[in-house]
């Protein structure tokens, strides 16, 4: 008897949207609170844990993706308005911007060039479909600029989003050890570099070397991020 | 209700934004044309709501959180991964070392070119 009624609650919470989104919020704060006690390291990325957590119990118990996302969606739906969020700290970095609008917008717009052909033409070379190119394509800037770019250039989101994260990660754990064996001493380029190539999780890092190169990676980062929407969807006709 | 107007706020440019982005055909996703919308709003404007700013913040304090049912809908790309998991993995990594040697030249070269040309100006 126990037995059935419990069988019914799971019928009923799988076809919710309360479990999703539960489950989603649960296992972001079991995953935030082990990234802030290892002190913000990037290998322990909120989102590869949390991630890995909802994937291991939706196998667990042998539950589709959509029954989840019929949870996930509300947390993913925010995705849009956190978008034109990022207009915020652009403009609060535009004086910063307006003094360097010479040296910012070169390096942001060369890093940009490099960052997709370099992606595309290596993934081709070694045989990626097209699906798999064009889903890597934008690795290099924020989650949700990223997966609107590969969503439009009919590129695989979800894909993206992880591509994403794992650049990120990538960027934090070896970009200083890479910009120190090209021997660049600068803050300031270091920073440059590491917000264009590694977006939110690489100038979460730069912040923990110090506040100017902090401040340089998010700044390249938040035009990089513009630049990549405005010039990829261009750039990817010429190479595809 | 701060935390509602400034949602508010985000919502009608995202919706104007894909509204126009659709309309004209444009290749930019929708949400990047409200950001840069809000942003010329702003620029205009020269300051921020405090009920906008303090929304903003609070949304991209945890936007870590807002991708995570995307990042778990790579169970469904399990076998697209398998198959292609060496050709990601080298192109992901060269092309990071890649970019960030690429745009840390380009940015020391133009820095020092600045610079330089800043410096033989004044000693005119």
């Amino acid at each position: 008897m126990a037995n059935q009624n419990l069988s019914e609650i799971w019928i009923y919470l799988s076809a919710s949207p309360l479990a999703g989104l539960t489950l989603t919020l649960m296992a972001y704060g079991v995953a935030y609170r082990l990234y802030t006690h290892f002190n913000n390291n990037p290998l322990l990325h909120p989102v590869v844990i949390a991630a890995t957590l909802i994937i291991g119990f939706l196998l667990l118990t042998d539950t589709q993706y959509d029954a989840y996302f019929e949870g996930g969606q509300f947390v993913h739906f925010l995705l849009g308005p956190a978008t034109v969020a990022l207009a915020i700290p652009l403009y609060q970095q535009w004086s910063k911007i307006k003094k360097l609008w010479l040296p910012l917008s070169i390096t942001v717009i060369g890093g940009v060039f490099i960052a997709g052909i370099s992606a595309i033409v290596i993934a081709q070379m070694l045989g990626a479909s097209l699906e798999t190119q064009l889903s890597l394509a934008p690795k290099s800037v924020t989650a949700p600029v990223a997966m609107a770019i590969s969503e439009q250039l009919n590129g695989l989101p979800s894909l993206t989003a992880v591509l994403v994260v794992t650049t990120g990660i990538l960027g934090a754990v070896i970009g200083t050890r890479i910009l120190s064996l090209i021997r660049i001493k600068d803050d300031a380029v270091k920073g440059m570099a590491m917000g264009i190539t590694a977006h939110g999780i690489g100038t979460a890092r730069a912040f923990q070397v110090s506040n100017e190169m902090g401040a340089f990676s998010g700044l390249a980062m938040a035009t990089s991020t513009f630049a990549t929407a405005l010039i990829l969807p261009w750039l990817v006709g010429c190479f595809v | 209700m701060q935390f509602i107007n400034g949602l508010t706020i985000l919502l009608v440019y995202q919706l104007i934004g894909e509204i126009t982005a659709r309309y004209f055909s444009l290749p930019i996703p929708g949400p990047v044309l409200g950001m840069l919308m809000l942003f010329v709003t702003l620029a205009i404007k020269g300051s921020v709501h405090s009920t906008l700013e303090k929304t903003a913040t609070g949304l991209l304090s945890h936007l870590s959180l807002l991708f995570i049912p995307a990042g778990v809908g790579m169970m469904v790309h399990f076998d697209r991964i398998a198959n292609e998991w060496i050709a990601i993995s080298i192109a992901l990594v060269l092309s990071t070392i890649i970019t960030l040697i690429g745009s840390a030249t380009i940015m020391s070269i133009v820095s020092k070119f600045v610079t330089d040309t800043r410096r033989s100006g004044e000693e005119k």
